[in-house]
């Protein structure tokens, strides 16, 4: 394994006996302080040294850290497993472009198109992040089926992880409701009538269904109250779902493992077995 | 599942992630060169594709294509096949709601222990089943055209009305002779024959089920249109 320039109160701890972990040299420059274990023993009596030993001495972050990086993931983990943060990834994407279009576009019947139209000729790389957030919605979309459907062939919704499964199926309807509350933004025609198709869709449900319709609509006409309900929906509400959703989602695979490929059996090794028997 | 199983299970799981590796820096590794084909698509893109901007949304005017994101055409084509207006509710929200149920239950009514996918046969051509439907009817939705044009000539002296059938999108979801499509909407060919032009008209002012309403047309335009439909009678 290469050495990788990690701050020294991140390094694993090194095992007993061992000696130092090759935290270089303490705390120059107001750098991270010594090695984790040394940190550990003095830290609370010293005073650690260095920004990173302030706030681990007051958060106790680098324990959780450390468990977080050095965690094993289990024999066989391959390409598949990294969808999941790939989606995650986009997600980011989503959020990051979604704030720089925010700072121009104007919620409004008469001004949404215009400030569009700003944004995508006038200010600097607006067509570009614009063109990324339309195009990232669909990578995203993507990546989660292909996630969903990684997590369905391995098996993986099953015990204990039946919970991560059902909190998934709430982020991929989420996801859905993220590209059809943002269709309606640009408004130009095609987001405009499709919008308008797909309220009265809503309208058809039973019970619920005309209300629901109501409501989005914001009225008897589709305009500028439509527009800005579906704007807080789509960069207030549902993103907030989504960010605290994905937070239980890997709180969730930190603490239960991802799973092994469903094909490895485990062997045990002899030192192991000489221990059960012990 | 029972209690063996998952004991079972989990000590198989703590041994295989025994001989595992750390998290960091192996599947961060991983992780981080995926997130960077994803950014490298993504950008590439929005340089390639851009992000064009329509004519401005206008309930007035005529020229529009009322076509979801390609991601929701499995759920629109799903109205062209349950066309009837009585079980429009069940395309509209009875099968989605039905396969969110499916899906969230999952690992509830699914209490097999076995992973691996070739001894879940059931699982298997479910998902596999499930997966070409949807991909079927996205590509059913992707070919779906939304022609401008209606071939069929127009009964004499209307043919303005023609013109702005043709170009109010109504060929998205009604057939009108060979051009549109077959559903969700009922075909129009002969809509004169089937109702009087004030049923039309109204019709075309309330948006029955999932159609938009068109009382915004100028007032011209939807005399023209009306007189149009109501002309159709299939003897032409
Ligand atoms: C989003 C799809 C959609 C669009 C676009 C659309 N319609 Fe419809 N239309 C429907 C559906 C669905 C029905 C059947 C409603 C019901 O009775 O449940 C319908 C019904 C009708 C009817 C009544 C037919 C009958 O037998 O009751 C007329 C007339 C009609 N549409 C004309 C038009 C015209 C003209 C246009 C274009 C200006 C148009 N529609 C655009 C979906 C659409
Ligand atoms: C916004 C959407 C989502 C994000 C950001 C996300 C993120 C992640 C991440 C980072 C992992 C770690 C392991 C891996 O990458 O495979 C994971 C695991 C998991 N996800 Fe998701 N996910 C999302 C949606 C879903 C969906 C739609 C489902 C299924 C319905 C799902 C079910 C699961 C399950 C069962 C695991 C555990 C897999 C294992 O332990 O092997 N997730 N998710």
């Amino acid at each position: 394994m290469p050495k990788l320039p990690v701050p020294a109160p991140l390094r694993r701890p090194s095992k007993p006996g061992e000696g130092g972990n090759g935290a270089s040299s303490n705390g120059t420059e107001g750098g991270p302080g010594g090695g984790a274990m040394e940190q550990a023993k003095h830290g609370a009596a010293e005073g650690a040294s260095g920004v990173a030993g302030w706030l681990d001495e007051r958060s106790g972050a680098t324990g959780f850290l450390t468990g977080m990086l050095f965690r094993k993931v289990p024999k066989g983990t391959n390409w598949f497993y990294t969808l999941g943060s790939a989606t995650m990834f986009a997600f980011a994407i989503q959020a990051i472009t979604g704030v720089f279009l925010a700072m121009y576009y104007t919620p409004s019947a008469t001004q949404a198109y215009e400030s569009i139209t700003h944004l995508t000729n006038d200010v600097f790389l607006g067509e570009f992040v614009r063109g990324m957030h339309k195009w990232g919605a669909s990578v995203m979309i993507i990546l989660v089926f292909l996630h969903m459907g990684r997590t369905f062939f391995f098996g993986a919704y099953k015990y204990p992880r039946e919970l991560n499964w059902v909190i998934g199926v709430v982020l991929l309807i989420l996801t859905m409701v993220m590209g059809l509350t943002g269709y309606l933004l640009p408004f130009d025609q095609r987001s405009f009538w499709a919008t308008v198709v797909a309220n009265n869709i809503t309208a058809t449900g039973p019970v619920v269904g005309p209300y629901l319709a109501d409501f989005l609509r914001a009225g008897p006409e589709f305009a500028a109250t439509t527009i800005s309900r579906f704007y807080a929906i789509h960069m207030l509400l549902v993103p907030g779902l989504i960010a605290a959703l994905i937070g239980a989602h890997l709180y969730l695979v930190v603490k239960l493992g991802t799973t092994a490929p469903p094909w490895l059996k485990g062997e045990k090794p002899k030192s192991l077995r000489r221990e059960e028997v012990g | 599942m029972k209690q063996a199983e998952k004991e079972d299970y989990l000590q198989n799981y703590d041994l295989l992630k025994k001989r595992g590796k750390p998290f960091f820096p192996y599947a961060v590794l991983k992780d981080a060169s995926m997130m960077l084909v994803v950014f490298v698509v993504v950008a590439v893109m929005a340089i390639v594709l851009g992000a064009e901007q329509g004519p401005k949304a206008d309930p007035t005017t005529t020229t529009y294509v009322p076509r979801p994101e390609w991601y929701f055409f499995f759920l629109f084509e799903v109205l062209r096949v349950l066309k009837p207006p009585w079980l429009v509710p069940i395309a509209t929200v009875g099968i989605p709601t039905v396969a969110i149920v499916l899906l969230l239950l999952l690992p509830f009514y699914d209490r097999n222990a076995e992973r691996r996918p070739e001894r879940r046969p059931i699982a298997m051509i479910a998902a596999v089943m499930s997966i070409s439907a949807m991909a079927y009817l996205t590509f059913l939705g992707a070919s779906a055209g939304t022609p401008t044009e209606i071939d069929q000539p127009a009964p004499p002296g209307t043919e303005a009305g023609l013109q702005v059938a043709a170009q109010s999108g109504c060929l998205a979801c009604h057939k009108i002779g060979e051009n549109g499509n077959d559903g969700p909407g009922p075909e129009l060919t002969e809509i004169g024959d089937m109702l009087p032009r004030a049923a039309i008209a109204r019709s075309l002012q309330v948006g029955p089920a999932i159609m938009p309403s068109y009382a915004e047309l100028p007032p011209k335009k939807f005399d023209d249109l009306t007189a149009y439909l109501a002309a159709l009678n299939g003897n032409e």
